[in-house]
């Protein structure tokens, strides 16, 4: 088969190689229809996150048709259409049957790397270092995917790939984020970052009552998504200082929550953002957490700083002291998946979500070293890009 | 994994009633023979009459603890590993099952293989004996008989080497079953003999220079399997070209 393989810092391939194979009883191989490049996939082919492995397959938003079952999964046959969540989870565990599912206690077989670096570890993702088990991706032909009658959701064939592919971690990101700044009716949710995660979550937002949404990026295309698709509000952070501008704009109280869409490589103006730049060249830095500042900086007392942007190691001059003073109130983490995907396709079924829209590109896998590079350096306006496997348009 | 732990060992009893008796009457003559003497010879034996008294006071052998001996009466295993010599390893995990689910599986010993990839097999030589062999890097095998010094269903199992082991080793597990809650934490205390020569060598392939490492390892895929039916694992999935430097790091590992 064909995948999409790292090779080191800005350096990702399509290569041939042997098709996946069934290695656990509860494994499913699944044949990919549609899969999507994630902003977290940018932090790997920039080398910010540690424990790659050259040959390692890329890949944690796919989908697709079951063509081999192992011989103890019960739940999925050859022929079924599925979306597989990126968190892997094994559904017998403590954490799993609190519905925590992203901290699962048994799928990452490099637990003693994660317990290292975070003293334990959490589940095993697709396609996202050795730190969470080096499972290969779904930016290939065929994946295979472990624990499968727990994660992957079945499909109706009424809706389009396209419109659940991102029930694969985006959209439940997105949601999960605006669940976590537990929103009362009329509240103003600030959520920086106007990725496809942020975009999923200013819908979410109002989804779940917010009365404002305000949109911080400095990308015109993806404020203007966020402003004339989804309703928010915007501070291009290029030419405000976006703390006296919410200030101003939510009368002197701040944002009753905010989100942190951006994670470990804020790309901010100002100059702490510099410094850390200088610092993670350096080595001297794992994280450039300059969006985290602003967020617990700008959030109103006794408010909520909801944080799905992905971070990963010591993150240096967190206003620690602000977040204590005002009482803030702080949640974060990998998605707990299985908690949202079939109520989220409950909606897209009934007509009240459609996520495809933060859709811009479509390439064939073939072309998807190019994806790469034009979404890494977000030209030709793009925000979200999908491939197909075994389109052999080139 | 906590390296020169001194746990318990000065307030443990491993030596019988009727040897602390005989060691404490040994002892008080010698140090009344040695004084009388007052000579270099007559303080040594004093000294030695000393250590013998204190070793019937306190009822603890050191020479005995550090090879997980105990005839004491009490006849804990928890405190026939506390002794000062040897590595100790001490690794616990929580278990999603009920305690004495968790202790039925790990008391048949002979299936202790499916759950522990290092060990080879496990075959019961009588009662409460086993042979056990263990393969490792090399292909190269180790062998040690092993019987059972202590069982208490759903609580414990202790064991220790026999014979003239390639091991000489001594260890527990624990079960707790948590309060309120259907899990089970399960704690392994083992501790090894450093004497050197083959033992010492055999023992540090098999363990590697972190010796918890290898136990955490092993508690790791026993939970998984008793949790989930299987072991996560990546061995043999699909990978683009890799480079000579993880071939080179798979070939140390």
């Amino acid at each position: 088969m064909r995948a999409l393989v790292w090779h080191g810092k800005n350096d990702v391939r399509v290569e041939q190689m042997p098709d996946p194979k069934i290695l656990n009883p509860r494994d499913v191989i699944l044949r990919v229809t549609t899969t999507a490049i994630c902003g977290s996939d940018l932090h790997l082919v920039n080398g910010v996150i540690p424990s790659m492995q050259a040959g390692d397959i890329l890949g944690h938003e796919f989908m697709g048709e079951v063509v081999e079952v192992g011989k103890e999964n019960q739940k999925l046959k050859v022929g079924d259409r599925v979306v597989v969540p990126f968190t892997i989870a094994c559904g017998g565990c403590f954490f799993c049957e609190k519905a925590l599912w992203s901290l699962c206690d048994n799928s990452n077989p490099n637990a003693w790397m994660a317990e290292k670096l975070w003293g334990y570890s959490t589940s095993g993702l697709f396609g996202y270092s050795h730190l969470t088990g080096g499972y290969a991706g779904g930016q290939a032909e065929y994946v295979r995917v472990p624990y499968s009658d727990v994660g992957p959701l079945k499909i109706p064939a009424s809706v389009t790939d396209e419109q659940v592919l991102f029930l694969s971690d985006i959209l439940p990101t997105g949601y999960q984020a605006a669940e976590n700044c537990d929103i009362q009716p009329g509240d103003t949710v600030a959520v920086w970052g106007c990725g496809p995660v942020g975009q999923m979550a200013i819908r979410s937002a109002f989804l779940l009552g917010a009365g404002r949404v305000i949109a911080i990026d400095n990308v015109c295309e993806r404020l203007e998504m966020a402003r004339d698709r989804n309703g928010a509000e915007t501070i291009d952070f290029s030419h405000q200082d976006v703390f006296d501008r919410l200030k101003t704009i939510t009368g002197g109280r701040g944002p009753d929550s905010c989100i942190d869409a951006v994670g470990l490589e804020s790309h901010g103006g100002s100059f702490d953002a510099y410094v850390d730049k200088a610092k993670m060249a350096l080595y001297l830095a794992t994280d450039r957490p300059s969006v985290l500042r602003q967020a617990i900086h700008a959030c109103r007392k006794g408010g909520v700083v909801s944080v799905p942007g992905v971070y990963g190691g010591f993150l240096d001059k967190v206003p620690f002291g602000a977040a204590f003073q005002k009482g803030l109130t702080f949640k974060m983490g990998q998605t707990h998946m299985m908690r949202y995907m079939q109520p989220l396709l409950e909606r897209i079924e009934r007509g009240e979500l459609d996520p495809s829209f933060v859709i811009t590109h479509r390439f064939p896998l073939a072309r998807a070293a190019e994806a790469y590079d034009l979404f890494g350096r977000k030209q030709d306006g793009c925000i979200k890009v999908v491939m197909k496997p075994h389109d052999l348009v080139h | 994994m906590k390296k020169n732990e001194v746990a318990m060992s000065a307030h443990t009893v491993n030596i019988s009633e009727t040897e602390r008796w005989l060691s404490s009457i040994a002892g008080a003559a010698m140090i009344l023979s040695g004084l009388k003497q007052r000579s270099v010879g007559g303080a040594l034996r004093a000294a030695s009459g000393a250590a013998l008294l204190t070793r019937g006071a306190s009822g603890y052998c050191p020479a005995y603890a550090s090879v997980g001996r105990s005839y004491s009466r009490i006849y804990d295993t928890r405190e026939a590993l506390g002794g000062r010599c040897g590595v100790h390893v001490d690794e616990s995990i929580t278990i999603n099952r009920p305690a004495a689910d968790v202790w039925a599986i790990w008391r048949d010993f002979e299936s202790l293989p499916n759950y522990i990839p290092s060990l080879k097999s496990v075959t019961r030589t009588d009662a409460t004996r086993f042979h056990w062999e263990a393969i490792g890097p090399g292909r190269r095998s180790i062998a040690w008989d092993a019987e059972i010094l202590n069982e208490i269903p759903n609580e414990l199992i202790a064991w220790r080497t026999i014979g003239e082991p390639d091991v000489v080793s001594a260890g527990s597990v624990r079960f707790v079953q948590s309060k309120g809650r259907g899990d089970t934490q399960v704690h392994v205390r083992l501790q090894y003999e450093p004497a050197g020569g083959k033992s010492t060598a055999a023992i540090a392939w098999l363990f590697g220079k972190e010796p918890g490492q290898l136990i955490r390892a092993g508690l790791r895929r026993f939970k998984a399997i008793i949790e989930t039916g299987e072991a996560p694992t990546t061995a043999g999935q699909a990978h683009g070209k890799r480079s000579l430097l993880h071939y080179a790091q798979r070939s140390h590992a």
